[in-house]
């Protein structure tokens, strides 16, 4: 579909709808988002002339930075393989063979949604056996109930798209079995999908800070918050340049993304897919 | 109508995913050879195991202890309603309410204004408009998952008494001081709020915008339709559900979030979730250990019925679109 109106666009840029009243659009548009623009810039200067220039080049300097940033890219690892691990295989096999359980595991996997983290938290810690209280990977085994939701809706959103019976017939019939035909046929096909699970994990993981805090982990979003009662402006330089790296990961994520898609004639990439899901299947 | 537009995607990719399954052997009651082999209903839910086993520990356990310790006496473990009453009364009863009303407020105010730019995102496809696009979409997945002290601090910077703006505006002979205002409020806080609300909002709701088919809007203006009664009759309804759910999504999100009030108000605005932190930092009269729990099942119990009352009206909205 995509595809379908680009090409129509393109053939004839300049009267994009012939109707009168559309014309006037493009004004509301910049104007909307010269609005946003305005709303979402601004704070970014002024903590850009809070922080000063100085301060950015000392952020790596700052003692506790490099454990906590190596802290929290260590359980962004942890969970990204836990919950793809645990979600991919899982969201196939119901799919495949127990179709009914689909809406069970939607239930299921909203749930983290109704229980915020600041509520698990507190059960988690007093059930929680003593030697994983001791390590912060504990916080990693959380986060990947803190993820499932996303990372159900991509990969399902995703294996929606495939003829998955199909697929694992054909691959059977060429002597695959099932963890073969998961590894190679289906993961290839789902790559759009899991990169957008994988995207938001990371984000979550990276900017966590209710349960790590209360955990008594230094993560880089804890230590930022710990940091800034030494120097506001090296503290505020720090969270604009993880606002800036995250960002540029993104982009290059999504940029990649899009055209692998559009070279298999896919729709392009969004990072959410929470929404297509409620208007595709809402009876 | 839903037939040819339907037609009118498929040389496309499969923009409705739902419809592709359905079409398939395997989902009637012949079932292929595959499944039909000797595995019994025990056996095939074997499959599922390792991830029910890990709900089960991870967060199934987890929530139970809160439900049960919500009802415990702190000192003895016999059962009490103690907790329970306390957690309705007084400050946590105020704590709710002013929860409540903020989230409301950063739902449906973040709601309109997300809309907005998601559909003027939406539309931006040719030329320029497609790197704004993606710059847009890419942006607004940073900015939904920015909070706490950072965020504390671009407002603080800005809107703060010594912040840039502030500045601005007396500078145009308006001090925003002059009244009640103050960061540290429930206006501050909402303001800041809607820093991640708004963008998840554009988030959440794209993919229902890209749900609408230009194949609707051509349809409705050969019948002779106005832009009005394009959005009266088609934009509005369809999108009606959608928007809905986003909407109560964000209400979840402001909600439970608990980094960027504690970094703001340091506690000085009463929210439940701010309360539950302080018990869990240990700031708590002896004896009343539990009311922490009882007043996270409280935060649990808001949200489930929020999750009803979507589920309700996301039936009803699908009846009358039927």
């Amino acid at each position: 579909m995509a595809a379908l109106t680009e090409i129509a666009q393109s053939s004839a840029p300049v009267p994009r709808h012939r109707g009168r009243r559309h014309r006037r659009f493009p004004v509301w548009r910049w104007l909307i988002l010269s609005l946003a623009g305005l709303y979402f810039l601004t704070p970014l200067y002024a903590a850009l002339k809070f922080a000063g220039v100085k301060a950015f080049g000392q952020v790596a300097h700052q003692s506790g930075f490099s454990s906590a940033l190596g802290l929290s890219v260590r359980l962004a690892v942890i969970t990204t393989v836990l919950t793809l691990v645990l979600m991919v295989p899982t969201t196939v096999y119901v799919h495949l063979r127990l179709p009914r359980l689909r809406r069970v595991l939607e239930v299921v996997t909203i749930l983290p949604i109704v229980i915020p983290p600041i509520v698990l938290i507190i059960g988690v810690l007093q059930v929680a056996p003593a030697s994983l209280k001791a390590t912060p990977d504990l916080l990693a085994l959380e986060y990947v109930i803190l993820a499932m939701p996303f990372a159900y809706r991509s990969i399902d959103t995703g294996l929606r798209a495939l003829d998955l019976r199909t697929l694992f017939e054909a691959s059977s019939s060429l002597g695959a079995n099932w963890l073969t035909t998961l590894w190679r046929v289906v993961v290839p096909n789902l790559r759009t999908a899991l990169l957008s699970a994988i995207v938001l994990t990371v984000a979550l993981v990276l900017g966590e800070y209710t349960m790590a805090s209360l955990d008594l982990y230094q993560t880089f979003p804890v230590w930022i918050v710990l940091f800034s009662q030494d120097s506001g402006p090296v503290s505020t330089a720090a969270s604009l340049l993880a606002l800036f790296v995250t960002w540029v990961l993104l982009m290059a994520i999504v940029t990649v993304a899009s055209q692998s898609s559009r070279r298999r004639g896919g729709a392009e990439v969004t990072l959410f897919t929470v929404g297509r899901q409620e208007t595709g299947d809402s009876r | 109508m839903p037939v040819n537009s339907d037609m009118a995607s498929a040389p496309g990719i499969p923009s409705d995913p739902g419809a592709a399954p359905r079409g398939l052997p395997g989902s009637g009651p012949g079932k292929p050879a595959l499944v039909k082999s000797a595995l019994s209903t025990g056996a095939r839910l074997l499959g599922i195991a390792p991830f029910s086993v890990y709900v089960i520990l991870g967060l199934l356990v987890p929530s139970l202890a809160i439900g049960i310790g919500a009802f415990e006496n702190a000192d003895n473990g016999s059962f009490t309603l103690s907790n329970i009453d306390i957690a309705v009364h007084g400050i946590y009863l105020n704590g709710f309410e002013t929860s409540i009303k903020l989230s409301v407020l950063a739902a449906v105010i973040p709601g309109f204004i997300g809309f907005l730019i998601a559909y003027a995102i939406h539309t931006a496809k040719n030329g320029p408009g497609a790197v704004l696009r993606r710059v847009a979409i890419t942006a607004a997945g940073v900015f939904a998952n920015f909070g706490g002290v950072p965020l504390a601090f671009l407002f603080i910077a800005s809107l703060g008494t010594t912040g840039i703006v502030t500045g601005w505006l007396n500078d145009l002979g308006i001090n925003i001081y002059a009244g009640t205002f103050s960061l540290f409020t429930l206006t501050g806080v909402l303001l800041a709020y809607m820093y991640f609300q708004i963008p998840l909002m554009v988030l959440v709701i794209l993919p229902a915008l890209e749900g609408l088919r230009p194949a609707w809007r051509e349809a409705a203006s050969n019948l002779g339709a106005s832009s009005w009664h394009y959005w009266r009759y088609i934009g509005c309804p369809v999108l009606f559900p959608p928007f809905l759910g986003c909407v109560l999504l964000l209400f979840g999100s402001s909600f439970s979030a608990y980094a960027t009030a504690d970094a703001m108000t340091a506690g000085a605005l009463p929210l439940t979730s701010i309360q539950i932190g302080s018990f869990l930092n240990g700031n708590v009269i002896a004896g009343q250990q539990n009311v922490g729990k009882a007043l996270g099942l409280g935060m649990v119990a808001v949200i489930a019925v929020v999750m009803i009352v979507y589920t309700m009206l996301q039936r009803r909205a699908a009846k009358w679109l039927r």
